[in-house]
Parts: C-alpha cells; sequence; structure tokens
C-alpha cells in the first residue's frame, strides 16, 4: 500500500479561503483546442508572405504599396461597414487582411492605387459584407475582385511591370503573361522562381509551394483541392498535348489552387467533395485556356465551382456511422438556415 | 484460439478507424502508484450513482449501517442497489442538489472507524451464468468508466449472437488515468472477472483495447493475457474520443451500431477494465463496492494523484487530502471533455465519477463566440460523421424533421465538435438537446406505431 504520508503531510497546503470564490457552472466540453478564427487567418497570412517576399524580390516597392492599399483598404471598408450597420467590428479575426493580401496578390504591381481601393470594396462590402460577413459570402471575395477588376480596367489589370532579376536574355518588358499565344517561351526554372512577367502573388511557384507546406503542415487545409486540381490540369494538359509543366507553373494556377480555391467558406467540406470541387475547377480552367478566348481560365473557374459548392456539399455529404444502408441518398445540407450564428462577439 | 485468429484476419481488411481530434493527453498522474484516502469523518450517499430510477433510502436516521449494508433500493428494473462504504452511523438524510438543477435524497454517514463488514456480505458462490447475475444485484458494480449503468443488467442479455467481449481501457479523456492504473495495478482481478464470465457466457473472444499511447499497459496487459487464447490486447489509435462505445465498436471490430439499437446489436458486449476488474474483486470476496480510484488533477490541485477513495466522500474532503494551491473556480467531475461541472464542495464522488479536476482561472472562462467560417472542422472530426453545425441550426429554428434527416439522435455527446471549432460555437451543447429530442420523438413514434399494430 503506497503511503499517503507524502501528500498528508503538505495538507496544509489546503487554505480554505481557496474555496471562497464562486464556482462556474459550464457544460462540457469544458476545455477547447487553441485554434480560433483570428488564428486560422493569421496562418494563412504566415503562408502568404513566402509570396510576399518573392514579389518584393521582383517587383520592388510598386510591390509593396498595392499590398499596403490593399490590406489597409479592405480592413478600413470592414471596419467602417460594421460601425454604419452597428455590427460588432469583426475586423480582429484578421479576415480582411487575407483577402486584402490576396486581392494585391491577383494584381499586377503596377495597378493604380485607386482602382486597388476599387478591388478591396467589390471584395469586402460588395461579395462579404452584403452577404452576411465572415462565413457567408457566396464567392472568394477576391476572385471575385479580380475578376471585376479585369472587366474593368483591362488594360491596367494586363500591364505588367518587367521584373527587377531577369535571368534570361528574352526581352520580357512587352510581352503579357506567359500563357499568351505569343509569349515568349520561358525556362521552368524562371516560371518556378517568379522572375516572369504576371500578377504579384502567382509569378513565384517555390514561394507559393512554401506557403502550401505551411499550410498543410499546421493542417490549416486539406491536400485534396491544391492536388487535385494541379494534379487534374497536368493531366488533361497531357491529353490536350499541352506542356504541362509549364501549364502548372504559369497564370494563376497555382495560387488559385492553394490560397484561393481552399477558402472555407466556399469550398465543400468533405473529402469527396472537395475532390469533386477541384476536378470542377480544373476541368473549367483547361476549356478556357486551351479552347476559351481568354489566356486565363483559374479565376473564372473558381467563381463558378463556387457557386456550385452548396450543391456538391449535399450531394457529396457523409453517411453517419450507423445510418448505414438505409438512406441511399444523404443529403443532410441546406444553406437555407444560416441566419442565427449565435455569434455574440 | 479459434476466434481470435478469425479477428486478426478480418482486421487486415477493416473499414478505416472512425474520426475524431488530436486532444493533448495530459496524463501526468499516470505514473504514480495511487494512493489511500483515510476514512472521511462523512460520506454522502445520493441515491442516484447510476443511469436509470433514482432509488429510496432503506435506512433512518440514527441507524447503524456496516459496509455492504443496503442503504439505497429502487424497484424499478434499470437501477442499482446502493450499500454503504463505511460503518457508523446514519445522522441524517438529506436533500441534496445537482448542479443541473435536480434534487436528490442522500444518505449521510458518520464513520465510526470500525468498517465491520455487513453479516449480509458473503463471497458468492459462482455455478452458471445466472447465480453470477444474481450476486452482481448484490454488487452495487455500475459502469465505473463514467456511464454508470447497472453492471448486472448489462450483463443480462443473450449471448446467442455475442462473438465479442471488449473490455474498455482507451481511457481517451485528457487527464484521467484511473484506468491506466487498475491495469498496472490489479491486472490479476481483471483478467479474474474477464475469464469468469467469458467461462459463464461461452463467448469465444475478448479483446482488451488500449490507446497506442499507453505502450507500458500494452505490454504489461499482453503479459497478462498470455495465459488465456482467447483474450487479446488490441491496440487503438491514439484519438479522442477511442472510448466511447461506437468508436471503440467499430476500431476494435469494424462493426458498427446501427442507428438506435444497442451495442449487443453489433454482437459484442462492452465493458469498462476497471469495472471488469471490480467484478473479479466483488467474485473474490462478495464486498459490494465501496472504494474506487479517482484522478485527482488540476492546476489548482497541489499534488495532483490517482487517489482510492470511499464512495460518498465529498469533493472538500479529497481537496484537503490532495491539496489546493490556488483559489479554484471550476470543479470538473469526470474528465474534462465529458464530465460536468460542480458548484457544490460538499457534493460527494459517486460510483461511477472517475476524475476530479480542479481549475483555477486560467483559461476556464467561457470561451468568445464568433461566426461560423464553414470550416467543416466539426463534421470532419465527428467520429459518427454527424453534421454538428447543420443540427445547430435546425435545432435553432425548430425543424423536427430536419434533426431526424441529420440523424442527431447518433450523437455520443463527447464533445469534439465544440472542442475542435475555431469559432468556439455551442455545438455540443445544441446538438446534445437535439440528440435527446430526437431520441424522444423516435420513441414516441415507435411506441405510436406499435399501438396502432396491436
Amino acid at each position: 500500500m503506497a503511503s499517503p504520508d507524502a501528500a498528508r503531510s503538505d495538507a496544509d497546503r489546503f487554505d480554505a479561503s481557496h474555496t471562497d470564490q464562486p464556482l462556474i457552472l459550464f457544460p462540457a466540453p469544458q476545455i477547447f483546442s487553441s485554434i480560433t478564427t483570428r488564428r486560422v487567418m493569421g496562418t494563412v497570412i504566415a503562408a502568404l508572405v513566402p509570396s510576399l517576399v518573392a514579389a518584393i524580390a521582383f517587383f520592388g516597392t510598386d510591390a509593396l504599396l498595392v499590398v499596403a492599399v490593399a490590406v489597409a483598404s479592405s480592413v478600413l471598408f470592414e471596419y467602417l461597414w460594421c460601425r454604419l450597420r452597428k455590427l460588432p467590428n469583426t475586423i480582429g479575426d484578421l479576415s480582411a487582411v487575407v483577402t486584402g493580401m490576396l486581392i494585391a496578390f491577383n494584381v499586377p504591381a503596377t495597378l493604380p492605387p485607386y482602382m486597388v481601393v476599387v478591388g478591396s470594396f467589390v471584395a469586402i462590402v460588395l461579395v462579404k459584407e452584403l452577404f452576411g460577413g465572415i462565413g457567408h459570402n457566396f464567392a472568394n471575395p477576391a476572385i471575385v475582385a479580380r475578376i471585376v477588376l479585369s472587366v474593368s480596367f483591362p488594360v491596367a489589370m494586363t500591364t505588367y511591370s518587367a521584373p527587377n532579376v531577369v535571368l534570361s536574355g528574352v526581352d520580357a518588358v512587352s510581352s503579357a503573361t506567359p500563357l499568351a499565344p505569343l509569349a515568349p517561351s520561358l525556362a521552368p526554372v524562371e516560371l518556378l522562381l517568379g522572375s516572369h512577367m504576371g500578377v504579384l502573388g502567382e509569378t513565384s511557384a517555390l514561394a507559393i509551394v512554401a506557403g502550401l507546406a505551411i499550410l498543410l503542415v499546421t493542417r490549416t487545409i486539406t491536400w485534396h483541392v491544391p492536388v487535385t486540381y494541379i494534379g487534374a490540369v497536368f493531366a488533361f494538359s497531357l491529353l490536350a498535348g499541352r506542356d504541362p509543366i509549364a501549364q502548372i507553373l504559369s497564370g494563376g494556377l497555382l495560387l488559385g489552387a492553394v490560397f484561393m480555391a481552399t477558402d472555407y467558406t466556399t469550398s465543400p467540406v468533405t473529402a469527396r467533395g472537395k475532390v469533386v470541387f477541384a476536378l470542377g475547377l480544373a476541368v473549367i480552367t483547361c476549356l478556357i485556356r486551351f479552347w476559351g478566348n481568354m489566356n486565363e481560365g483559374v479565376a473564372y473557374s473558381i467563381l463558378l465551382m463556387n457557386l456550385l459548392v452548396p450543391y456538391i456539399d449535399a450531394h457529396m455529404a457523409d453517411v453517419p456511422i450507423g445510418v448505414g444502408r438505409e438512406k441511399r441518398r444523404w443529403v443532410p445540407l441546406s444553406r437555407s438556415g444560416q441566419k442565427g450564428d449565435g455569434a455574440d462577439a | 484460439m479459434l476466434g481470435q485468429l478469425e479477428h486478426r484476419i478480418r482486421s487486415l481488411f477493416r473499414p478505416r478507424k472512425l474520426r475524431g481530434a488530436d486532444i493533448p493527453h495530459d496524463k501526468v498522474t499516470a505514473d504514480q502508484a495511487t494512493t489511500y484516502m483515510p476514512l472521511p469523518d462523512v460520506v454522502v450517499l445520493p441515491m442516484q450513482q447510476h443511469i436509470g430510477a433514482k432509488c429510496q433510502p432503506q435506512v433512518a436516521k440514527g441507524d447503524h449501517v456496516d459496509v455492504g449494508t443496503l442503504v439505497g433500493h429502487a424497484e424499478a428494473r434499470t437501477a442499482a442497489d446502493i450499500f454503504s462504504s463505511v460503518s457508523g452511523t446514519v445522522t441524517e438524510i438529506r436533500k441534496i442538489f445537482y448542479s443541473n438543477g435536480d434534487t436528490d435524497v442522500a444518505v449521510v454517514v458518520e464513520p465510526d472507524g470500525a468498517q465491520a463488514l455487513d453479516e449480509g456480505v458473503k463471497t458468492p458462490v459462482i455455478t452458471d451464468y445466472q447465480s453470477l447475475l444474481d450476486a452482481m444485484k448484490r454488487s452495487g458494480i455500475v459502469g465505473l468508466g463514467g456511464a454508470g449503468f447497472p453492471t448486472d443488467l448489462k450483463l443480462d442479455v443473450d449471448f446467442a449472437n455475442i462473438d465479442y467481449w471488449l473490455v474498455n481501457a482507451a481511457e481517451c479523456e485528457p487527464y484521467i488515468s484511473s484506468d491506466y492504473r487498475e491495469m498496472m495495478e490489479h491486472p490479476d482481478t481483471i483478467m479474474h472477472g474477464l475469464t469468469t464470465c467469458l467461462d459463464l457466457s461461452g463467448v469465444k473472444r475478448a479483446l482488451l483495447c488500449i490507446e497506442e499511447d499507453k505502450t507500458e499497459a500494452i505490454a504489461f496487459m499482453r503479459a497478462h493475457v498470455e495465459k488465456d487464447p482467447r483474450v487479446k490486447v488490441e491496440v487503438l489509435p491514439e484519438r479522442y474520443p477511442q472510448g466511447a462505445g461506437h468508436v471503440l465498436v467499430h476500431n476494435a471490430t469494424g462493426r458498427h451500431i446501427p442507428r438506435g439499437g444497442h451495442v449487443t446489436d453489433a454482437g459484442v458486449v462492452l465493458f469498462n477494465v476497471t469495472t471488469m476488474s471490480m467484478i473479479g474483486k466483488f467474485l473474490q470476496d462478495g464486498i459490494p463496492l465501496t472504494k474506487r480510484r479517482i484522478t485527482v488533477m488540476g492546476d489548482a490541485v497541489a499534488h495532483p494523484q490517482n487517489v482510492e477513495v470511499f464512495i460518498g466522500t465529498p469533493i472538500r474532503k479529497i481537496m484537503e487530502f490532495c491539496g489546493l494551491a490556488k483559489d479554484a473556480r471550476k470543479i470538473i467531475v469526470g474528465g474534462p471533455m465529458m464530465g460536468y461541472s460542480q458548484i457544490d464542495w460538499d457534493y460527494p464522488i459517486v460510483r461511477q465519477n472517475n476524475g476530479l479536476l480542479v481549475f483555477s482561472e486560467m483559461g476556464m472562462d467561457k470561451p468568445r463566440t464568433t461566426a461560423c467560417i464553414r470550416c467543416g472542422a466539426c463534421i470532419n472530426s465527428c467520429p459518427m460523421k454527424l453534421y454538428p453545425r447543420e443540427i445547430q441550426n435546425a435545432y435553432r429554428r425548430g425543424d423536427a424533421a430536419a434533426l431526424d434527416r441529420l440523424a442527431a439522435d447518433l450523437c455520443m455527446k463527447c464533445g469534439t465538435c465544440s472542442y475542435v471549432c475555431p469559432a468556439k460555437q455551442p455545438l455540443t451543447q445544441a446538438t446534445r438537446l437535439a440528440c435527446d429530442q430526437v431520441k424522444a420523438a423516435r420513441k414516441a413514434a415507435k411506441r405510436a406505431a406499435q399501438r396502432k399494430g396491436a
């Protein structure tokens, strides 16, 4: 029998005054993971930092200015919206910072700041807040901002500045995105590093892959969307007789697959749903790129698939354990009941 | 032997283990030997220390009771008799309050220190399964992992379709290590209880299910089960909630309990490891359950430890024994995931409690709830593959049809969804309420259908 003396000699450490405070009554569970919305967004920001560094390295202070304007205006729009609508201030969850950075990553470094502000307005006010704020947007805000900007300001949105560091001898100043039909072919190493024309965040494949690693290691996202999307584009390119490496490394594919298509709110919840969603993205992207009259199809494919997410969620749902075969068609999800989140923030 | 071989072959083609959450275990008390708390100056025996009907006091104020004297009994089938854990005098029969607002009657006994055994206590003579069942009615043993289901009722099943006797030693709750200590200290009574039950029931194989992080217990118990070829140790993944009935049955045997069904519908019976050990001990000496081991932990506790206490010892007495280093703000009885918070220092530890956690203010506030970001963490970690977020929505809009469609009644109330939610939405609370509602509705519908048919 173990001696209780060790504990009993310290019994005088039982101070009755320690029992004076009223005790908290709370239903189970009594503990919570330390992961909060703010921490999730913080992790995404950390994952965007490598691309930010690459953008500044290649496009200089222009890039920094665009990012600063986009982030500041996104946060400001969210703050103003909350103030005007007398809602709890939600800028603390950092999601507006993520949106701002993604908007900046989707525009060229030479874009005039007022156009960046227009993009932030579209993303934060029109796409996010009008539909109910975080968790309620029907599409990825930054993607819609990119589409609205490229439709509204087609020239400014395709005027890419030359990277500061040019590895090959190709004169890249006048060229468009590497996906354009007349663009000079670039060496894969340039596409990998990012010293070529393009919007801020999409040029450096290596930086995006580093961001992907951060997101996967921290379990912020699962592999399903980025791996399926990129893998399917690779396969479809091979089938269509295009250079698969170039298709993957150029344009917005990596940026879209890693940071935009993995947005929680606008992607399916189950693993099966994510795979279906990513396959749809790949099909639309390749159709636009190979046979459409645009060079770039990632943004439109993400927007279109965003709209299908409720249907994918409903039909690719997991069947609960024990329900078994009694329910062949398990359709548990409806988007009708999304009001009243119970947010007491 | 053949049963175990078949089990091994089948495990090669087993469906994937159920989901869950990685929750830090923090079982700091696991390696300390159990300490034994001296007799307290009062024990409080509530009349409900089990799932089922409340017992009625069988003693009056001023009566003398001995260890093992019947103090509470209920006529209802689902109930377990309550026996005195000490010898002494009944000083009071008083009302006590549960923290959920419910009230109960408790028999208060002042121990005399003699710990004399009641005359009725004698080693049970077991000849067949029926005699085991009859003996267990005198044991006062309930599910000691926390559920508190009367063990004699749980043993009373038709064994025709049962081919697994599962022993739940997963102990997946953080902090709690009382089952672990039971394995390390009393492997022989566990095996005695288990082999007796296997002999009498005719079940051909048993699995002792342990989470993979408890490597010492796995090796130790493997050495002890070697004697009996019917018994094997099954290693479960280290993932909360391995110890929940549905999860354990699925991960150990690959079967699942059908919706609305009972664990026996999967061809298994499932007992907690400490319960098995107490059955073994009761069969040896016939003394009803009077003591149990609880894990005392938390940042306010001066000496976290596994301590064996007399059933009915008030929380205050246990904390006097273990020491209280900080201002206590929250007392949790049971584990942190499924235990309830207790607001009365004089409330006793009852027989199904396996832990007592006392925390100071730090980290114990109500978390701030923010808007759902549809990350799917609740859905992708629910072991039952439920949709907690959708259940919460349906519950709030009062949509009974949707709750039934969402199978809210399958919820095990394990707390995983609330734990993982980055927005800290009260998902478990909503799902628990929805679960009870759907269960009641399905029961009523079944009864109505039966009436129509009759």
